[in-house]
């Protein structure tokens, strides 16, 4: 039944996909990205894949959606035509799709536990993290304990992403109620986001304290915050989001998430253990896993959420008109 | 015999749910213009979600899960409208026409 | 009973993707992804009775914050674009 249910959903992305490639209104084929997102994060589910189907939630539906439309807002929405004849394309992309069915025939059947992936190191981050690391979820014990070079690194690549975004389109701050008078259209969208808002934030917290125990973590949390801010920025405009949130503020935020995580591994040598481990950070090693962890995802989502907003704000900031996204 | 009793009524509702669903998608697929387009999924959809999220919880017992599906209502429960209304309204500015037939009004 | 529910619900999604695909204007789009992003919704909260997984649910909840806030999201860029009704003191007309 579950093959059933993943071959609709391949086939719906399938058809998802033919639509972006057919349509050519931008803003449109971003509502149709969106869909292709929130679809694949479905199958990721029926995979039993919780924690990649959130980030693909958060990430591929929610945050590049609407990064999407920020720089759409910027340009044009129609899609230019192309002026060379699409067949070498065509042939580059067949050529390719054909090499990688080629590729996947060599692979193991889908779910066979005599696969390589599941023989390498899996059995041993499975047995051990009970009692090493003490926390149910382990793709969290893999992600921010056992490879936590790994997330340094990718932590270190979103805070340079944010450096580069904001040196490419930087910030330009408004006049303050510039462009809040006179929108009573606004108001019902204005209540909700009122109501929602502090909920956004909670939530964010659980996602982040809770990935220890279900899915979740500091990249989901991170995103998850930044969309409470977006969704309050649009119901309010930049001018007032800027009060709660002031860009000089997002620019630590973002330098000290990625320094929490570095003092983490610090702290760690300076306690006679090694870079980044954690478990010599209280008396109990198990204790100190907990900790650690804690420590870098609270980083994590600190760095992810102002770069995030960063983003926003960078391009937002730059229209030239009181037009709020 | 009472878990039964549950059981069916938590059927009862999935099922009807489901219904109202496939109604208002029928309705996005056939209809003649956005506006009833929009009436048909709004609608349809409010009350198809709020009946299986109730079947969900009568599965769900006295839990955490029935708090999460109880917030889970009451976020669909807002967003749904509004991000409806904010379409509608959205469409009008855009200015999309409702479909009228030419004769006999 | 919870299969025929989330079959019923990939037959909605489908008929929502054709009717995103077709448009014709843009809101008919944006319609479109509003209802497959509760239809989503369901069907993992679903999926996870289905499977005996409860914790599923949190992805449910995170995909109800996130699709209405894309959905407000790109309703506010069109509004900027195509909006002619421009009543509001700040409407300097754009482009």
């Amino acid at each position: 039944m579950e093959h059933l249910i993943n071959i609709v959903l391949l086939g719906l992305l399938m058809l998802a996909g033919f639509a972006i490639v057919r349509t050519k209104s931008l803003l449109a084929v971003a509502m149709l990205t969106s869909i292709y997102s929130l679809l694949s994060a479905s199958l990721f589910v029926v995979l039993d894949a919780v924690d990649v189907a959130l980030t693909e939630a958060a990430i591929g539906a929610g945050i590049s959606t609407i990064l999407m439309l920020a720089a759409i807002a910027l340009t044009s929405d129609e899609e230019k035509a192309p002026r060379h004849t699409p067949l070498l394309p065509l042939f580059v992309v067949i050529a390719t799709g054909a090499a990688l069915i080629y590729g996947t025939l060599d692979m193991p059947r889908f779910g066979d536990p005599a696969a390589p992936a599941h023989r390498h190191v899996a059995p041993t981050y499975l047995q051990d993290t009970p009692t090493a690391i003490g926390i149910p979820n382990v793709v969290t014990s893999v992600l921010a304990s056992y490879r936590s070079y790994d997330t340094l690194g990718e932590v270190t690549v979103i805070f340079t992403a944010g450096t580069g975004v904001l040196a490419l389109l930087g910030f330009r701050p408004r006049r303050r109620n510039t462009e809040d008078t006179g929108r009573k259209k606004l108001v019902i969208l204005r209540v909700v986001a009122k109501l929602f808002f502090p909920l956004i934030l909670l939530f964010a917290l659980y996602v982040l304290f809770h990935g220890d125990y279900g899915p979740g973590g500091g990249f989901q949390a991170g995103v998850i915050f930044a969309t409470g801010f977006i969704l309050y920025a649009l119901a309010f405009g930049l001018s007032n989001s800027q009060q709660l949130i002031p860009h000089q503020l997002l620019y630590v935020m973002a330098a000290a998430g990625v320094l929490i995580y570095g003092l983490v591994g610090i702290a760690s040598m300076l306690l006679g253990g090694k870079f980044l481990e954690y478990q010599v950070l209280a008396n109990d090693p198990v204790t100190g896993q907990h900790v650690g962890i804690l420590l870098i995802e609270t980083g994590v989502a600190i760095t992810v959420a102002a770069v995030v907003l960063i983003i926003y704000y960078g391009f937002v900031s730059r229209r030239p008109a009181p037009g709020d996204i | 015999m009472i878990g039964l009793a549950f059981d069916i009524l938590s059927w009862v509702s999935l099922l009807i749910g489901a219904i109202f669903l496939l109604v208002g998608a029928i309705g996005v697929l056939r209809f003649p213009d956005f506006y009833s387009r929009l009436h048909a999924v709004s609608v349809s959809d409010t009350m198809g979600t709020a009946l299986i999220l109730v079947g969900l919880m009568i599965q769900g017992g006295l839990s955490m899960v029935t708090v999460k599906l109880l917030l889970m209502f009451y976020f669909m429960i807002f967003t749904g409208p509004t991000a409806v209304h904010a379409l509608a309204e959205a469409a009008i500015e855009g200015n999309v026409k409702p479909f009228a037939r030419k004769t006999g009004q | 009973m919870y299969i025929v529910v989330s079959v019923v619900i990939l037959i909605s999604i489908t008929m929502g993707l054709v009717r995103a695909y077709r448009g014709p204007t843009l809101y008919d789009r944006v319609m479109a992804a509003n209802m497959i992003g509760t239809l989503t919704v369901l069907m993992v909260s679903v999926l996870g009775f289905l499977t005996g997984r409860p914790e599923f649910l949190d992805i449910a909840l995170v995909y109800v914050l996130i699709s209405f806030v894309s959905t407000i999201a790109v309703l506010r860029v069109s509004a900027n674009r195509y909006g002619t009704a421009r009543d509001d003191a700040t409407g300097s007309a754009q482009e």
